[in-house]
């Protein structure tokens, strides 16, 4: 069991659906959304939020900042 | 979202986000340009340093033309290759000021090869940030001098033929020579390890302008997913197997 819980919060309007989070997340908690958001691009999201540790990778590599990441120790 | 994901998305539990410094516009650029990811992080190292009001960049001509519209400090905008003349002058003017130019390859590489070598060889106290992704990116991905041997570009169709176009030009090894030059580096952002490394070295390139060190060079490597026609992640890829080989990573200089 993980120690840490993490979250991820995506600015879905501003995210240009680039792929880099989803390849850089070690745990595979993101993927790209079916849908589209204003600009017609696939924003990324959380498909399995309870595999995420808030590593906060993801929001390192985010080219435009858009992703804000909170973790909470749950022992 | 479950319930339990809501409980973890509190103040308190705040690990990373967008750092102020970097203002609430959209960055024009394509979807997974590295120039967001640099961009952030001269962000973070200015906010973090807590120098944002004794900051001043001078912008490029290029995709980075706009870098002012996004880190929210004082901008000059230099014509084309002219940003380390441009940063001279702010710097010689306020000597107290960290000045930085950020840059990229058609700009610095290119028009600008004057410009940069005297500077660094008059050894300004400056900080000189250069993105090199091997291509004209805002153009329409015309060869530059650090494209590749055999990379197809808009103007090289079959590829970079040496006899035609000459060889890729590692700038950044060209500035080392210079006794001007206190810092340099290369760099990349594809990785977030890769991304600490060089939010290290930026963070070390604003410190030796406080210590008057001469003048740091960063190279960071990075991508044209539009240019080079892939994806953001086959482009990290394509820059690990065939940009790393010739552009190896790693501190060249450090005085």
């Amino acid at each position: 069991m993980a120690k840490f819980r993490g979250a991820v919060v995506v600015d879905a309007e501003k995210c240009k659906g680039c792929d880099l989070c989803v390849v850089a997340c070690p745990a595979g908690v993101l993927s790209l959304a079916k849908e589209v958001n204003g600009k017609g691009y696939h924003y990324s999201e959380m498909a399995r939020p309870e595999a995420c540790t808030g590593c906060a990778n993801c929001g390192l590599v985010c080219p435009d900042a858009v992703i804000t990441v909170y973790r909470k120790n749950i022992q | 979202m479950t319930v339990e994901t809501i409980d973890i998305i509190r103040e308190e539990n705040l690990v990373y986000r967008k750092t102020p410094a970097l203002t609430d516009n959209v960055m024009h650029y394509c979807p997974g340009c590295s120039h967001g990811v640099v961009h952030k992080l001269v962000a973070e190292v200015i906010e973090e340093t807590g120098i944002r009001e004794q900051t001043i960049g001078v912008s490029p001509v290029g995709c980075s033309v706009l870098a002012y519209n996004y880190l929210d400090i004082d901008w000059a905008e230099a014509a084309h290759g002219r940003a380390p003349a441009v940063a001279t002058g702010i710097s010689r003017l306020h000597p107290e000021k960290y000045v930085f130019t950020y840059q990229g390859d058609g700009d610095l590489a290119s028009i600008g090869t004057a410009e940069v070598m005297h500077a660094c060889n008059r050894g300004e106290n400056i900080v000189i940030i250069f993105v090199n992704n091997a291509i004209y990116g805002m153009t329409g991905g015309q060869m530059a001098p650090t494209t590749l041997v055999g990379q197809v570009t808009s103007t090289t169709p079959y590829g970079r033929d040496v006899k035609l176009n000459g060889f890729p030009m590692k700038i950044t090894e060209l500035l080392a020579q210079l006794d001007g030059t206190g810092f340099v580096t290369r760099q990349a952002v594809h990785t977030p390890l890769a991304i600490r490394k060089a939010k290290n070295a930026i963070r070390k390139a604003f410190e030796n302008t406080k210590k008057d060190k001469g003048t740091s060079f960063i190279e960071i490597v990075g991508t044209c997913s539009s240019g080079w026609k892939m994806t953001p992640v086959d482009a990290n890829r394509w820059m690990v197997e065939n940009m790393f080989p010739k552009y190896p990573l790693g501190d060249i200089k450090d005085i």
